[in-house]
């Protein structure tokens, strides 16, 4: 049996004479946690994107599971001031709920009491503990998270963190997570992909130990006792991200 | 008591109210009161074919509703040109060739005023009937494609990504724009049926909480909108369409004074604790 969700395979996608990302190959199964890391227009949210099929890569094939239970935690979302919209609608949005559910997600997430608010009202952080809320309460079969706890103040942030991995083991989900908190990331999670427009490396986080290339990429301020995942940087970068050696077809 | 033309003109208007009320809400939601407009000046193009060849105005409407709604997304995807622009360009282009095709086949006779700003004490039987069965057709699709439609409202892709089927929402939705605006010609005209979709939904968008309540609501003052209207403009012999938009208009503003004194009060209770 073939358990992964999600499968790319040498995917990119190419816009305005330009490759957004390329080459990217990943695989998400049942009850596990897959991180991207990388800068900013590193090509985490594209490749995401087509994790979901929301872009159609230009190169390689996206293969999705057939009828599983998708929920997508996006990075973004603003909310048109016109849109009278609570968060127990927000929740109902894809799929109708009982309450009792709408509660019980609410509730993991700690905004329970915020559920007939209506969603402009809500601080950044309580948004995206209502994007958590909603996701959950689908009890999907594939998870994708981009970036899932930006604004969320810091005891929040390892609590939601947590929140993720209890999921997982509960309903036994595949996780797609894009995420800039690397303790997280290297101590909470099954496999990590290294992205800068590109794969630069990935693996098991436990596997390997942090180098020098993956300093100058993430910055040194990181602390090493819980940076645990080694950057196998085998080739140098452009400012703009592409690769300076022609050691890409390795 | 009322002659039949009235009582004709209460059932056109009642009807159409109670359609353009939710989709009235969309087009706010949506960003979308300028494509309304696009849609009803190129109506006129519709009005001077079903003339020329003698065909039913609502359906010749109707279609060229739908092929400038298709050109509209054939453009989007061919030009980098935003969308405001685009729809300026087919609104008024549209519009001119309809005007030019109006010169040239000189036997056509149309009562622009007419068209312009619509005439519903002249319905007939079939224009109600259209109105009615028309709405009806509408209003059940709308309520079949509400959630992918609404989800996609809120975040197009989050809905797509969690497999709902939005460009099939999407697309049926601009027929539905296209075709409620075909029914409404004759009775509030191309220039005002804009209006008339947005004005109770942005008075309901003053009274309502959750979206359903924002479209029912848009209903309501619609038809509240049109009944007034159509009473003033006998008593004051006024043109019906314009009235019946004043009233709307009339109803927006009475909808934003209790919210205010709400908001003021509010405010009071914040800074006094």
């Amino acid at each position: 049996m073939n358990k992964s969700l999600v499968e790319l395979n040498n995917c990119g996608v190419f816009r305005n004479q330009k490759w957004l990302v390329r080459g990217v190959s990943l695989k998400v199964s049942q009850g596990e946690i897959v991180t991207l890391i990388g800068p900013n227009g590193s090509g985490k949210s594209t490749t995401a994107k087509m994790s979901l099929d929301i872009l159609k890569p230009d190169e390689g094939t996206n293969t999705i599971k057939k009828d599983i239970r998708i929920s997508y935690v996006p990075q973004k979302i603003s909310i048109d001031w016109s849109l009278p919209l609570r968060s127990i609608d927000f929740v109902n949005l894809v799929t109708k709920h009982k309450t009792s559910e709408i509660n019980d997600a609410l509730g993991i997430t700690g905004i329970q009491h915020l559920i007939n608010e209506d969603v402009r009202n809500l601080s950044g952080g309580e948004f995206q503990r209502l994007l958590m809320a909603r996701a959950i309460a689908k009890e999907p079969h594939f998870l994708v998270l981009d970036e899932p706890v930006q604004g969320v103040d810091y005891s929040g942030e390892i609590a939601l963190y947590k929140t993720i991995q209890e999921i997982v083991k509960k309903i036994n989900c595949g996780i797609l997570l894009i995420s800039h908190n690397l303790h997280v990331v290297m101590s909470q999670t099954d496999y990590v992909i290294c992205l800068n427009g590109h794969v630069c490396c990935s693996g098991i986080p436990s596997s390997v130990i942090k180098d020098q290339e993956y300093i100058k990429l993430f910055g040194s301020n990181i602390d090493p006792t819980l940076s645990l995942y080694k950057h196998n940087h085998d080739h140098h970068h452009l400012p703009d991200g592409s690769i300076d050696k022609v050691d890409k077809n390795k | 008591m009322f002659d039949d033309f009235i009582i004709r003109a209460f059932a056109a208007g009642i009807g159409l109210a109670l359609i353009t009320g939710p989709l009235g809400c969309f087009i706010i939601w949506r960003r979308l009161s300028y494509f309304g407009d696009t849609i009803a000046h190129s109506a006129l193009l519709g009005v001077v074919i079903a003339y020329a060849m003698n065909f039913n105005l609502i359906i010749a409407v109707f279609a060229v509703s739908c092929f400038v709604a298709l050109s509209l997304l054939f453009l989007q995807k061919r030009t980098n040109l935003p969308d405001d622009a685009l729809l300026g360009l087919l609104a008024h282009s549209v519009l001119a060739i309809g005007l030019v095709l109006l010169g040239i086949l000189s036997f056509i006779r149309v009562d622009l005023m007419g068209l312009l700003f619509g005439d519903i004490l002249s319905v007939n039987i079939t224009d109600v009937l259209f109105v009615w069965v028309g709405g009806s057709i509408v209003l059940i699709v709308l309520i079949l494609i509400w959630r992918p439609l609404f989800a996609a409202t809120v975040n197009l892709e989050l809905a797509k990504a969690e497999g709902l089927n939005v460009d099939l929402a999407n697309a049926i939705f601009t027929i539905l724009i296209a075709s409620v605006i075909a029914i409404s010609i004759k009775i509030v005209g191309i220039l005002l049926i804009t209006g008339l979709l947005i004005i109770p939904a942005a008075a309901s968008r003053n009274l309502s909480s959750t979206p359903i309540q924002m479209a029912i609501i848009s209903s309501v003052i619609g038809l509240v909108s049109v009944v007034l209207g159509l009473q003033t403009s006998m008593i004051w012999n006024s043109p019906t369409g314009p009235t019946i938009l004043a009233i709307a208009l009339g109803v927006f503003i009475l909808t934003l004074i209790p919210l205010k004194k709400l908001l003021i009060s509010k405010k009071k209770i914040e800074l006094s604790n």
